[in-house]
């Protein structure tokens, strides 16, 4: 191809996180001839590898269906039950293998402890055995959009190479994996800022659905002047005012959760590791190297003195919403188009709180798996895409109008709806109405006016991305009107049992909201209740 | 925020350019990379990692640090040996294990070998 480089494969991997890799690795395995295309480096790129991950991860037995039950419970009853335990299972023995590959758990009473993965090793181990497993991988090459043949069978995907002039490349598949991670509307959070959500975007454009979007609020504290996100040491964490008094945290609630409340009333909220007993201290920093390095550098000792913190948002990374999944094997609602990780949604395991605790990632190895073998099968029940695949791309890319509008400005105006903690951490009817009717202006003026050259053309493809994510999350969160798990109205502080169900948005001109008909499954409640 | 590239250090090698995640550096004249994109940084410490001669310095800031900062000294940070730390944390480099095999993280969390007893 003249203008770009042009490639074929059975099956188009877009990311490189864990989801990407796994669901590369899986299709390879299955005998396809796999490409993986990610917007930064695959190995250091996404959330998983600069932050680590805990992971769901349980040995066969009654753990898991105990674990099941309760997650059931906490995740306010919009979880799968089938799909949790196949998702154990398979996370159990995908991290067998990766043991078995030589990653270095570490051992404790002589047994190999694996409920853990440091992001750097982690992704650098998934990075070699994708390579040696055959795939072909493209470093630096964002995908834009989905190529589609005239029976609207996804068939491949375009974009441009970042470290190569911007040239515009283009793979023709007979199946594609979106593993783009999830939507943090670029705020900062650290190894989150390549996760714009642009699958989803590329998506929907081809007709895909979403669920969960409702399910977009979390937020996560790091030190007032950084973006590091690690929570887990607050465990041990008391919390002040500005003048060192000691708050009353109101009981009942994790203190974690009271803290980040006053922080989203816009109180000011100190921190201090007073409640770690000193023979933890070592192991502590051992085990979040990337909470205690940024304090470090920036001259505090956490254990003897208080810091200030803030609230970071990181939107569907570390909540719930993404595409909508229809089958065992993670294909979505558009033939030949199958979804992995944080951008399909967690729902189905995590229910309607935050996953980022050790079911976000066990979603990752888990439905990358899935993705990827249902892709490769899918490619080998496929002929060979047509020539002439139809590019999908619209906003952002193929503006209807003259240029008026610069990324950064359309960046700036979708975030101002997402990211302050009072529009996201508590959220109310009147404002989301508003946000609606704002959204719908600047949809308009984005279709028309936003495109860009070179590396704008990427910063406006998410900036497009930001905007329809904007629309998609307000009209989810409108939908619900009530609050369960992350999602918190003040208007409506109660939950409706007539939502006992999850909710589905799509649409892009006209953005729509309708219940799933597949209804959570959930295991007995008595059990439940014995359970948690 | 990335702040040094230490050229003293660097051996032009070109990995922080290849494994930044958010395209932040360009490769210069003389083969050193330059911040090219501070703006883009998301403060991951990912090319701290990568960087074989400890040359690079992440400040622990979500913006760009002051003039004044002594975030942006480069011989106090080389002195208290700040460059390249994270590298460190990390357990890679010659000599150093993994800290992979060091993680703790199973003593704080649902796999809590004390908890499981309770
Ligand atoms: C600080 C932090 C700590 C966390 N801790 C935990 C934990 O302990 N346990 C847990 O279960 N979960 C945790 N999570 C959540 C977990 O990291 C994510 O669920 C996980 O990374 C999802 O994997 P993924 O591959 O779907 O997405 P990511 O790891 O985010 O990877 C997405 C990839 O897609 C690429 N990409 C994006 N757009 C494009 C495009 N247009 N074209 C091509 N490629 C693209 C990106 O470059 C990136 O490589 C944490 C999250 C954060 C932020
Ligand atoms: S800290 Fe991360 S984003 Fe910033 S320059 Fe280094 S690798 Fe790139
Ligand atoms: S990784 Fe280190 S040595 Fe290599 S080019 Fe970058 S700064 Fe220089």
């Amino acid at each position: 191809m003249s203008t770009g480089d042009a490639l074929e494969a059975d099956v188009l991997v877009l990311g490189g996180g864990p989801a990407g890799a796994w669901a590369a690795l899986s299709a390879a395995e299955s005998g396809a001839r796999v490409v993986l295309a990610d917007k930064g480096y695959c190995g250091t790129s996404g959330a998983t590898a600069s932050g680590g991950n805990n992971l769901w991860h349980l040995p066969p037995g009654p753990r898991r269906d105990e674990a099941i039950l309760a997650r059931q419970h906490k995740g306010a009853h919009l979880t799968d039950a089938g799909w949790m335990d196949r998702v154990l299972d398979t996370t159990y023995r995908r991290v067998g293998e990766l043991a078995d590959w030589g990653y270095p758990f570490p051992h404790h009473d002589g047994v190999q402890r694996r409920s853990s993965v440091q992001g750097p090793e982690y992704m650098r181990r998934m990075r070699r055995r994708v390579h040696r497993a055959g795939v072909r991988i493209l470093d630096h090459h964002p995908a834009l959009e989905l190529l589609a043949d005239s029976d609207g069978v996804v068939s491949g995907a375009a974009g441009l190479a970042r470290q190569r002039e911007h040239r515009p490349w283009r793979v023709s598949a007979r199946a594609v994996v979106i593993a783009t991670g999830g939507c943090a509307f670029l705020s900062g959070g650290f190894g989150t800022n390549v996760d714009t959500g642009d699958g989803l975007l590329i998506a929907a454009e081809a007709g895909a659905e979403l669920s969960g979007m409702e399910f977009s609020t979390a937020y996560a504290l790091s030190p007032k002047w950084g973006v590091h996100t690690k929570g887990l040491m607050l465990q041990f964490a008391s919390y002040y005012d500005e003048r060192g008094t000691l708050l009353d945290l109101p009981a009942g609630v994790p203190p974690r959760q009271a803290a980040a409340l006053l922080l989203a009333r816009g109180q000011r909220v100190f921190a201090r590791l007073d409640r770690a007993p000193r023979h933890l201290r070592a192991a502590m920093r051992e085990a979040q190297p990337n909470y205690f390095l940024p304090l470090e550098k920036a001259g505090v000792d956490v254990f003897t003195q208080t810091y200030p913190l803030r609230l970071v948002y990181e939107g569907t990374v570390r909540g719930s919403g993404g595409l909508r999944v229809l089958t065992e094997d993670c294909a979505t609602t558009v033939p030949g188009l199958f979804a992995a990780g944080d951008a399909a949604t967690r729902e189905l395991v995590t229910g309607a709180i935050s996953g980022g605790g050790s079911h976000n990632g066990a979603w990752a190895i888990s439905s990358g798996t899935f993705a990827g073998r249902g892709a490769a099968g899918f490619a080998r029940r496929r002929g060979r895409p047509e020539r002439g695949l139809a590019p999908l791309g619209r906003a952002g890319l193929r503006p209807t109008g003259p240029h008026t509008l610069t990324p950064k400005e359309v960046v700036a105006a979708a975030q101002e709806h997402i990211l302050p903690p009072h529009r996201s951490y508590l959220r109310a009817g009147v404002a989301l109405r508003a946000s609606r009717v704002s959204l719908e202006g600047l949809w308009r003026e984005t279709t028309t006016g936003l495109s860009g050259t070179g590396r704008d053309r990427l910063r406006a493809r998410q900036a497009a991305s930001l905007v329809a994510h904007a629309r998609w999350i307000t009209a989810a969160a409108l939908a619900r009107a009530e609050s369960r798990g992350m999602h918190r109205r003040t208007d409506l502080p109660q939950r409706n049992p007539a939502l006992d169900h999850r909710i589905l948005t799509g649409g892009l001109d006209e953005v729509w909201t309708r219940p799933d008909p597949v209804l959570p499954v959930l295991l007995p409640a008595r059990d439940e209740e014995r359970a948690s | 925020m990335i702040e040094i590239v230490s050229s003293a250090r660097c051996v032009a090698c070109d990995l922080c350019i290849k494994v930044c995640p958010t395209d932040v550096f360009e490769r210069g004249a003389d083969g050193i990379p330059v911040i090219a994109r501070q703006d883009d940084c998301q403060t991951c410490f990912m090319c701290e990692v990568y960087c074989p001669t400890d040359a690079l310095y992440v400040a622990p800031l979500g913006d760009p640090a002051p003039p004044d900062s002594p975030h942006t000294d480069e011989d106090a940070l080389v002195q208290r040996g700040e460059l390249g730390a994270y590298r460190a944390a990390v357990g890679w480099g010659r000599g150093r294990a993994p800290g992979a095999s060091l993680d703790k993280n199973y003593l704080f969390t649902q796999d809590a070998p004390a908890r499981e007893q309770r």
